[in-house]
Formats: C-alpha cells, sequence, structure tokens
C-alpha cells in the first residue's frame, strides 16, 4: 500500500475559516501544538463572504441592548428550536469575541464617540451588528489570518520555526476521520497540489469545514461548501442534528444567469432598501406572520419613521428574519408579480443619495456594476431567493462543542448543529464562529492534554483503506463491475445540484422529495463510476469525483429529514403542512450512517444510507423562559411545555 | 439567450514546460471569463487546474493573465472582448507554474510572516478601544485588499527580476506597513519597533520607483500608491534626500 507522511499534533483543525482560525487560536494559546487544514489557500475561506456585520449586544448605538435581548431576537428567529444553551452562551460572549478582535488589529467602523458602530438587520431588536462597510467577513477572516501570523511570529522567536506549535496545511483536503476504538485519533488527507496522501495523528480533532450549499444549484455559496465536515462526522459515527433547515437568503442576484445566487447583503435592507413587485408595491407588509404582528409597521409611513425613531415606531418588514422573506419573495414570483428575470426589486436608489450607497454598500455598488451593468444608485436591483446556509449539522454539546459519540470530536461554525434552531439571524453567523470555535478550540486542547501518554493510535488499516477509497476515480474506467459507463463527475454534480434545487428546495412536497431520494440513489450508484482523466496532481475532476461521496450523504439527510418533518418552521416549508406545530417545537431530528461499517454501496432507495431518530430536546431553562411574556410563549410552545 | 463560439488559448503544464492550447468554447449571456474555464473543465478538459473560491470578486483566488493582463477571473466579463479575438489566459508570471493556471504563491505568505504584527496599546483593554472614524478611514482603505497578489505579480521590481525577491516585499505588504503605521491605536513606537524604518531597510520600500502600476490592477480599486507608499516613503526618509519623494509630490499635486 502507498507509503503515507504521518505527523503527530495536539489538535488537529479541519478548516480555516472563521470558526476554524479562531479554534486553532484559542488552542494553540492554552499550549497544545496546533495543526489548521483548509482546502484553499490561507485567508480565502469562505467567511470572506460575510457582508453585513458580526452580532453582538456592545450597546453602543441603542444602550437598551443586552445579552437577553440578542438571545430572545435569537429564539424567536430560531422558532425556538435552539439549543437554548447555545443561544445563551452565544448571546452571553458575542461581545467579548468582537472586542478582542480589536486588540488583534480589526478596524471596525466607528460610532460619533468612537466606539464601534452597530447595525439594524432583519429580526435584530436593536442595531447590532458590528461592521466594515459591506465586507465584514473579510475584515474578521484577516484579522484571524494576521493573529495566527502574530502567533507564529511569537513562535519563530522562542523556537526559531514559524510552525513549531501551529502550522496551516493549505490547499489540502480530508477525506476521513480515523478512530482508535471510539475515540477520534487524527485525518487522513491529500495535497491538492500535488495529490499525496498525509496523515495526521491527533486526540483531538475539530471540524470546522463550514456549509452544504453546493449540493444546490441557486447558491451563494463557493465550491468548498461540499458538506465536506457533515460527511466526516457521519462516517466517524457522530450523528448530524436537525439537517432539514436549509437557509434560503431572499435576496441573491438572479442575473445574469452566471452569477445567479450570488449574495446581495441583507444591510442593503436594513440600511433602508425596500423590496417591491412589478406594480411597484411594498409587498412584505401582506407577509408579517402572527407570530410577528406586534413587533413590525403596518404601514409605509410607521416603517420610514423608525430609522429615525426606533422608539416609537415599529421596524419594517423588509427586516423580517430571512425565511420569512424569503417565501414572500417566492410567492410574489409565483403569483406573476415578479421582475423580469424572475425576481423582486429592491431598491436603495429612491432610498438614500448616491454617495451614501456607495459608502455604506460599496462592494454592493461594485458588484452589481461590474457584473450585471445595474448602477444601483439610480435603479433597483433584481433579487431572488438562493441557498445560502444550513442550521443543521453536528450535533454537539453546548459548552464544549463536542461532538455526541466519538470522544476527541469537535464541531464548531456553520458544520455545528443547534445554536440557530430552525432559521439563522443575519450577523448571528459571524459570532457562532467567534463564540464556539473559541470553545471548541479551548476544549479540543483540554482534552488532548488529558490524553498525556494514552495517545490514540492510528490503525494502518484504515489508512489503506481511505488511501484506496481515495484511489477509486482513478480506476472507475473499464472497472471491475461493468454494471455501466464511466461517468463524468462534473455530469453527476450538476445533475445533484438540480434534483437538490428542485425537489428539495425552498417549498417542499412530500412526493418531490420521494422522487429525490430516488434519484439520489440513483446518482449514488452512478458515482461509483465517477472517472477521472490525467495524473493526482492538482487535478479539479478528481477533487469533484471525491468530494460527490459528501454532497451526496449530506444530501440525503436533508431530504430525509425534509421528509419526516410534517410542518413548516424556519428553513423547512412545507405546501402540504403549511403552519407551524408546536408539537414539533421539541422534536430533534437526528441522521445517523446506516451501516457504521462504511458499506456506501447501499443503493436501496427506501433504505438509503442514512437513518432517522426522533429526540426529544431538553426543555428550556425556566429562568430563559422568563425572558418571554407569556402570550408570546403560547404560539410556539405546547401546552405540556408552558405549566411545567 | 444569445451565445457563441468563443477562441482560447489556456496555457497547459507544470513546472517542467507547457504551453497555450487552443480551445472553442460557448459563451452566454453576462458570463465571466471563470465561467468558461468552467465550461473547459466540464466539457473538454476535466483535469484542467484553476483556482477560485467566491466567484464574487471578495476573495481573490482566481487570479491569472488575460492576454497578458492581471486580472481576476470572475471579474473579467466576456463581453469587453471582441467576439472576434482570440483570449488568451495564462498563469501569473511573477510566480512559479505549479500545474495550468495556478501558482505557487508561497513568496506573498513568507513575506506577511516578515511583517510585525499589530501591537495592542498597553493599559487598553478590550471593549475600551475609541477610535474615530476619520482616523481609521486610511487604514480600512488598505484592508479592503482581497491578497489576490495581482500588484505583486505586475509589480516590475520582481516581475521579471526573481533577484530582487528576498529584498522586497512588494505593494501589498508594503501597504501592510503602512496600514500599521496608520493605526491610530498601533504601538510599535512604543515597544522600540520603528515601522517607517522596517519599511525602508528590511521590506525594500526604495525599490518602489512609484510607477503606479500596482494601483492600475488593483481590483478593489486601493489607491495602493498614491495613499500607502508614497505617504510611506515620506515618512521614512528624510524628505529633502529622495528624489523620488520629490517627484512623487509633483505627480500627485498634478492629478
Amino acid at each position: 500500500m502507498s507509503v503515507v507522511d504521518r505527523q503527530e499534533w495536539d489538535v488537529v483543525v479541519v478548516g480555516a475559516g472563521g470558526a476554524g482560525l479562531r479554534a486553532a487560536i484559542e488552542a494553540r494559546e492554552r499550549g497544545a501544538r496546533t495543526a489548521v487544514i483548509c482546502k484553499s489557500l490561507f485567508g480565502k475561506a469562505h467567511t470572506v463572504m460575510a457582508e453585513g456585520g458580526i452580532a453582538a449586544a456592545m450597546g453602543n448605538v441603542n444602550s437598551g441592548d443586552n445579552w437577553q435581548v440578542h438571545f430572545r431576537d435569537t429564539m424567536r428567529g430560531g422558532k425556538f428550536l435552539n439549543q437554548w444553551r447555545m443561544a445563551e452562551l452565544h448571546a452571553q460572549e458575542a461581545p467579548q469575541r468582537v472586542w478582542e478582535l480589536e486588540t488583534w488589529g480589526a478596524l471596525f467602523d466607528r460610532t460619533k464617540d468612537g466606539r464601534i458602530s452597530q447595525r439594524n438587520f432583519g429580526g435584530h431588536e436593536y442595531p447590532r451588528l458590528a461592521h466594515v462597510g459591506d465586507r465584514t467577513g473579510l475584515e474578521l477572516i484577516r484579522t484571524l489570518q494576521q493573529k495566527i501570523v502574530a502567533l507564529q511570529q511569537e513562535d519563530f522567536r522562542e523556537t526559531g520555526d514559524y510552525e513549531s506549535r501551529l502550522k496551516v496545511f493549505q490547499e489540502c483536503t480530508v477525506t476521513r476521520v480515523l478512530k482508535d476504538g471510539e475515540k477520534a485519533s487524527g485525518v487522513f488527507g491529500y495535497e491538492r497540489e500535488t495529490g499525496r496522501f498525509f496523515v495526521l495523528e491527533a486526540p483531538a480533532v475539530v471540524i470546522a469545514t463550514g456549509g452544504i450549499g453546493k449540493s444546490f444549484k441557486v447558491t451563494s455559496n463557493s465550491w468548498e461548501y461540499t458538506g465536506d465536515g457533515h460527511a466526516l462526522a457521519l462516517l466517524a459515527g457522530a450523528p448530524l442534528l436537525n439537517m432539514e433547515f436549509v437557509q434560503f437568503h431572499p435576496t441573491g442576484m438572479v442575473w445574469p444567469p452566471s452569477v445567479k445566487g450570488i449574495l446581495v447583503t441583507e444591510s442593503v435592507r436594513g440600511d433602508g432598501g425596500v423590496l417591491r413587485n412589478s406594480e411597484g408595491k411594498r409587498f412584505m407588509f401582506d407577509y408579517v406572520p402572527d407570530v410577528f404582528k406586534e413587533k413590525y409597521a403596518q404601514s409605509e409611513d410607521e416603517a420610514d419613521r423608525w430609522y429615525d425613531d426606533p422608539d416609537h415606531n415599529r421596524r419594517p418588514p423588509e427586516l423580517l428574519p430571512r425565511d420569512e422573506v424569503a417565501r414572500a419573495i417566492n410567492a410574489e414570483v409565483k403569483a406573476g408579480r415578479g421582475s423580469p428575470h424572475g425576481g423582486v426589486f429592491l431598491d436603495v436608489s429612491t432610498r438614500m443619495p448616491a454617495e451614501v450607497i456607495k459608502r455604506r454598500l460599496p462592494s454592493m455598488y461594485h458588484q452589481f456594476k461590474e457584473l450585471a451593468d445595474v448602477d444601483i444608485t439610480a435603479e433597483p436591483m433584481e433579487v431572488g431567493p438562493t441557498c445560502h446556509y444550513v442550521m443543521g449539522g453536528i450535533a454537539v454539546d453546548s459548552d464544549s462543542a463536542a461532538a455526541r459519540g466519538v470522544p476527541g470530536l469537535f464541531a464548531a461554525g456553520e458544520v455545528a448543529g443547534g445554536m440557530h434552531g430552525s432559521n439563522r439571524l443575519g450577523g448571528n453567523s459571524l459570532s457562532d464562529l467567534l463564540v464556539f470555535g473559541r470553545r471548541a478550540g479551548w476544549h479540543a486542547a483540554e482534552y488532548a492534554s488529558g490524553t498525556g501518554a494514552g495517545r490514540p493510535r492510528v490503525d494502518d488499516a484504515q489508512v489503506d483503506t481511505a488511501a484506496a477509497e481515495a484511489l477509486r476515480p482513478f480506476s472507475a474506467e473499464g472497472g471491475e463491475q461493468a454494471d455501466g459507463p464511466p461517468e463524468n463527475p462534473y455530469t453527476l454534480h450538476q445533475e445533484l445540484q438540480q434534483t437538490m434545487n428542485d425537489l428539495v428546495g425552498i417549498i417542499r412536497r412530500e412526493h418531490e422529495m420521494e422522487q429525490a431520494l430516488q434519484k439520489l440513489a440513483e446518482l449514488r450508484a452512478r458515482a461509483r463510476r465517477a472517472g477521472v482523466e490525467g495524473h493526482r496532481q492538482f487535478n479539479p475532476g478528481w477533487h469533484l469525483a471525491l468530494d460527490l461521496r459528501n454532497m451526496l450523504l449530506v444530501s440525503e439527510c436533508v431530504a430525509r429529514a425534509a421528509l419526516e418533518r410534517t410542518e413548516s418552521r424556519g428553513g423547512h416549508t412545507r405546501e402540504d403542512h403549511a403552519t407551524m406545530d408546536r408539537a414539533w417545537r421539541n422534536v430533534n431530528l437526528l441522521c445517523a450512517l446506516t451501516d457504521p461499517t462504511g458499506g456506501l454501496a447501499a443503493t436501496d432507495a427506501v433504505r438509503g444510507q442514512i437513518t432517522l431518530t426522533r429526540e426529544t430536546t431538553e426543555p428550556v431553562r425556566p429562568d430563559l423562559l422568563a425572558l418571554f411574556e407569556k402570550d408570546e410563549l403560547v404560539k410556539y410552545l405546547a401546552e405540556e411545555e408552558l405549566y411545567e | 439567450m444569445n451565445s457563441y463560439e468563443a477562441r482560447f488559448k489556456v496555457w497547459r503544464g507544470d513546472v517542467d514546460g507547457g504551453g497555450l492550447e487552443d480551445f472553442r468554447v460557448e459563451v452566454n449571456d453576462g458570463e465571466v471569463v471563470l465561467d468558461i474555464i468552467h465550461r473547459l473543465q466540464a466539457t473538454q478538459a476535466p483535469d484542467l487546474a484553476v483556482r477560485w473560491n467566491c466567484k464574487a470578486g471578495k476573495c481573490g483566488s482566481c487570479s491569472a493573465e488575460i492576454n497578458g493582463r492581471p486580472r481576476l477571473l470572475c471579474m473579467t466579463r466576456m463581453s469587453v472582448f471582441d467576439r472576434e479575438e482570440t483570449i488568451t489566459v495564462t498563469p501569473l508570471r511573477a510566480f512559479p507554474v505549479i500545474r495550468d493556471l495556478v501558482t505557487d504563491v508561497g513568496f506573498n505568505y513568507t513575506k506577511a510572516r516578515q511583517v510585525p504584527a499589530f501591537v495592542p496599546p498597553a493599559g487598553v483593554g478590550p471593549g475600551e478601544y475609541r477610535m474615530n472614524q476619520e482616523d481609521v478611514d486610511r487604514s480600512q482603505e488598505f484592508r479592503k485588499c482581497i491578497e489576490c497578489f495581482l500588484c505583486q505579480d505586475t509589480c516590475h521590481v520582481v516581475r521579471d527580476h526573481e533577484e530582487n525577491k528576498p529584498a522586497f516585499a512588494g505593494p501589498r505588504f508594503l501597504m501592510r506597513v503602512a496600514e500599521l503605521d496608520m493605526h491610530p491605536l498601533d504601538a510599535a513606537d512604543e515597544s522600540g519597533l520603528d515601522r517607517k524604518r522596517t519599511a525602508q531597510d528590511e521590506h525594500g520600500l526604495g525599490y518602489c520607483n512609484i510607477t503606479k502600476c500596482c494601483t492600475e490592477v488593483c481590483p478593489e480599486g486601493i489607491k495602493i500608491t498614491d495613499n500607502a507608499l508614497i505617504p510611506l516613503k515620506e515618512r521614512a526618509a528624510d524628505r529633502k534626500y529622495d528624489p523620488l519623494v520629490w517627484l512623487g509630490d509633483k505627480i500627485r499635486r498634478r492629478s
């Protein structure tokens, strides 16, 4: 079998976005020798795409804000399905995490009195998002990247080696988490540049790989978002939580076709932009659901007054949580009131002067000008829903970010489930990355130091199996079983994206999801024959063939869980079960691998690879429930939950 | 849908050599060069290597040279070219080729490590930082940098002069020095670190003769030369003895 390079580390972090880098910084600062592995170049992670800001109740712009209000907003946004302890920790710790970035060199936009400025966003009661224009994600990733470099400079001064305690393995892909019995023992992966395999042995592995959007055709996500971490956890025996909840961001570009799906930041609405249909009507007033009736303006006048006088007016309905706005846009287009290219109009040009738009929304101005020949200071944008974020993810312990079922495995950021319930509020993602990235790094370091001499061992047989699995696409052509011709991985990927987009998309129906599961089974069988040309050196066809395994696994989780949950809540909308059902409020759906021995060939569409189980959530702690009015709680909670 | 067939020449090869390969490929309305490269991958050359991520001009991964000019593949629309024109796509010239359009940009990561990090001011805790917007504006402009390294690629100091690389950090990292130097709370001075001096002595600021090529290719429109490099030169050297500073002043006054 192939000779594989092996190295020993204390903590291995898979993923170098906000969560992964924050975890690595924490682990290294707590004394663990830490390796970070990322598919792209260091500093290019998908976090750079985040535009609007980091939600943190610092109260710099409205002193009425505090963690309790932020907690309430987060639970409302997630329709009370959130793992409440995560929402609590997140709201409490987010301000510290933002302030700490300043001590590492971040430069946020300022208030008049020199503090960090905060902007309005959907679902947030007060201006809460720390931001840098509309490029907040770039500031976050660059600050964390530069902090890593700062730590490496420290290590260089002490040891003469920049990478003695903290090393980034860039352009590398992990294909398996290795195990010693029940415990994590390291990771197996390949260098994209050379195609060489490697093993990093480590008692603690932090998964921070982000999301799954590349399984959908219209998405704001980059090529990296192939659900790698979700699949790695599943294959290692850790369950995924509530995978049916996928966020379709209401405002993606819809034209030209080649940019369809690219994000248009929510800041456009937070700063005053409005949504109109083809008749020029601000339609969002017609779509305020009952649970939010008291919180949103009923008239355009009141909504417009809110920007200057938020204490005496209610917020505009354009700032409802994303799931509500996405459904509303979908409904308008379906009713024939859409824009020429199948979206609706998002307009700032009539709302503020051109120079203000260019200052506050520079990237959006640039993006539309360059890619669509649209001057947003003079005309409206056309926008429509785009697959943006997965709320579901690896089931974790709220405090330690430890994955369930696999000691030594941790998860943070988008790949972890629970924090956002059924729908994430804008701005809560970047704060999530920092709060739980830090916690994952902290507990991974602690766990690793506790293993001492009893470090888990890497099993040679697992390494050989992983290597064989990774090489499979090269021998697919004329393979041993002549059960069909070799398949083009690009074609398979396109069919998968079309399937998920059409059949498990923003509005879901039972028969369509059943159809999707059939199609996924067919694709799974064909993916066994995905073949590649050329050699192992920087070969994107090969990389995609390997990523297909992950996308197929994750897509099945989404489809199966979505079929099971017979209600509509947050990022899961069923046409055949159109309302929220309080009986589902305390139900989590867990996805696990049906055949943990790794029989991925399972082609039986009824059974598939994934087994679902239901689990009752832990009741919300009474002092947290007490932060809400009873009138509001009755809309979400079942009778017996209310009177406990 | 208004489509046509375009002619492309794409450099294919690796460290041992290579050359331009001809392709004929479909182009649709509104597409960018990266879309065409992806179509080549999906239909004609599955192992064609290219770096990309966000496809929205935010991550700076898909840098290459189109008809000899350093550009982001994802932000170059096909409509800027004549339909009859053959479009030539080659890897960044200033860095060693790995494969096809992918180059080894390690030079930049090495240089990044050589710039001392932000020095937090003593006695100012998290949450206590106070800065005015007008005081952070300048550094914020430089922090718009997406690290596409087009400026590093185009800069004539290193573009065809491998021998200058050890001594020259390049526009991106000289701008990083300027950014930290202009940060209102950076306490480098107090810690005994003179950033202006290091720009001159350690990062090769003197090699820059302000031809503004870096500014021209910057996809973020950062005025690297005018706002970062020239002010840094002014701060670094005694104006009387640096003819370039004098010249820079002249040029800026004219524009």
